[in-house]
């Protein structure tokens, strides 16, 4: 039955009414900045909460991103996107603002993270399987370059390594390391072909990386064997050293159950705070000469080893099966000052950018914890579905993150 | 590089008869949880491999039941696999193991 004419504005005024009503039910869609935003990974389930940091709390959920164990994510330089890479070989982008992916890919069988090129250009996967690193375009991930991580095994035959620990560095460079073959490599994005540097032999199963907030230092940890493997970015012809490669040297280790995380170097002055492999310990090193200053027993395994952003503390979380607590060290007295109970399986912590809290996410309590990193008073609780990483925006604007 | 060749240097043989009892149904959803999130942090969640190898049927096809109860108490020497005899049973371990070859697979969570 058609309409009468007089009905017609009417009703389109009541849908336009509508409209606007859902649009205001979307916090995200709002018109806002992102560097409060941020992301959690809720790996059961393969979807992303959003989270806004100054109202701490969960503003939007993004679902369908594949198999994201071990899943790490990366912020585009304007901050309004987020890169996740899945542990299935998926890289999606996810628009902050609107909650929705907006291209995604599979682009390998099997990865373990990435990294944005300081120009913004470049979006790196280091991947397992195949090894190898793939490059995309960030803005439509079309694919630039896929490099191949062959390498020669003892018997004489090539093979691909897994890729570990890459990561972006200055002059538009990636930094990888492969971990069975125990190379370094350096990739030049001046142009879309990029150019590979190989350091070979720099020690046994590099397992994971970091490169300092300046961009200058990239260190490889070793699973094969004690120590790290140093390069030093301003002076790459040096090539690759190893350094503290005797810490508890005749002791035997501890069974590793989780691999510690080298991502969130921290650095207070002129000492850097390191996971010791297998052991209840944290290395402090000297950065003028890498030599150890000391070992500071922890209650457990250390996984991630996190300075806040002021360098004041360094936050310590674990590996199962001590893994219900965190540890606050003191980067003046190397004392533990505070064992804070935030849940069941911690895995990972965040800093808020000027390091006022911080969000602990516990995995089998279902939930992320903010605390004030001052009174280490409980400021939220947050319901989130065996959450892992947390990633917030202003790792945008920074070297290596 | 000991790493690839992981299976030929698992020791087998020294494990005493297995106990069959199942560990109480309380305890295999520990171990299950154990098994996707835990072993899946090298394994993949889904167990298809990570830094660790994929840990699928097919590819546990390979090994006895009794070799890879082995291998999750004692672990691969020169590898990154550790010994998880502190913290599982010896029936622990045999059920895990059991978990891991059965087929279909348990539903990954």
């Amino acid at each position: 039955m058609p309409l009468p004419f007089s009905l017609k504005p009417l009703l389109l005024g009541g849908a336009l009414t509508l409209l606007a009503g859902c649009q205001a039910m979307n916090p995200a869609a709002e018109l806002r900045g992102t560097g409060d935003l941020g992301v959690v990974v809720e790996r059961a389930t393969g979807s992303l909460a959003l989270v806004d940091t100054s109202e701490r709390e969960i503003i939007d959920r993004v679902e369908g991103l594949g198999d994201l164990s071990h899943a790490s994510v990366k912020f585009s330089r304007d901050a309004r996107y987020a890169f996740v890479f899945g542990r299935d070989g998926g890289l999606t982008k996810v628009d902050l603002l609107t909650g929705e992916i907006v291209e995604r890919v599979i682009q390998s069988g099997n990865s373990i993270g990435g990294a944005i090129s300081q120009d913004g250009n470049y979006v790196a996967v280091a991947n397992y399987e195949p090894g190898g690193v793939k490059v995309f375009a960030s803005d439509d991930l079309e694919l630039i370059a896929d490099i191949p991580a062959t390498y020669e095994n003892a018997s004489g035959e090539t093979e691909r390594s897994k890729t570990v620990g890459l990561v972006d560095a200055p002059g538009n460079t990636f930094v990888v390391s492969l971990f069975e073959a125990g190379e370094i490599w350096t990739l030049d994005m001046a142009t879309d072909d990029p150019k590979v540097q190989r350091y070979q032999e720099v020690g046994e199963m590099p397992y994971d990386a970091l490169i300092s907030p300046s961009g200058r230092y990239y260190i490889a940890g070793l699973f094969g064997e004690d120590g790290l493997a140093l390069l030093d970015m301003w002076h790459p012809e040096a090539g690759v050293k190893r350094i503290l490669p005797d810490y508890g040297r005749g002791e035997k280790r501890l069974p590793v159950y989780k691999m510690p995380h080298l991502e969130g170097w921290a650095l207070a002055g002129d000492q850097a705070f390191f996971p010791a492999v297998g052991r209840h310990e944290v290395l402090v090193a000297d950065t003028g000469d890498w030599s150890l200053i000391e070992r500071i027993p922890v209650q457990g395994q250390p996984v991630f080893v996190m300075s806040r952003p002021d360098e004041r503390q360094v936050w310590v979380s674990f590996a199962h099966p001590k893994n219900d607590v965190v540890q606050v060290i003191d980067t003046q007295s190397h004392e533990v000052v505070k064992t804070l109970a935030a849940g069941d399986s911690i895995l990972h912590m965040e800093f808020t950018p000027r390091g006022e809290h911080v969000w602990i996410s516990a995995r089998d309590s279902d939930h992320v914890k903010v605390y004030d990193t001052e009174t280490f008073e409980e400021l939220a609780t947050l319901p989130a579905e065996s959450p892992s990483g947390i990633f917030f925006t202003d790792r945008a604007h920074r070297i290596g993150l | 590089m000991h790493y690839r060749h992981w299976s030929h240097v698992v020791l087998l043989g020294l494990l005493p008869m297995l106990a069959t009892a199942d560990p109480s149904p309380s305890r295999q959803a520990e171990l299950e949880t154990l098994l996707y999130q835990d072993c899946g942090s090298c394994h993949g969640m889904t167990l298809k491999g990570g830094l660790g190898p994929s840990l699928s049927p097919e590819r546990m096809e390979r090994f006895s039941a009794e070799a890879v109860t082995g291998i999750i108490l004692y672990g691969v020497p020169g590898t990154a696999m550790p010994g998880w005899s502190d913290l599982l049973t010896e029936q622990e371990a045999a059920w895990l193991a059991d978990q891991l070859k059965q087929e279909p697979p348990p539903s990954s969570r």
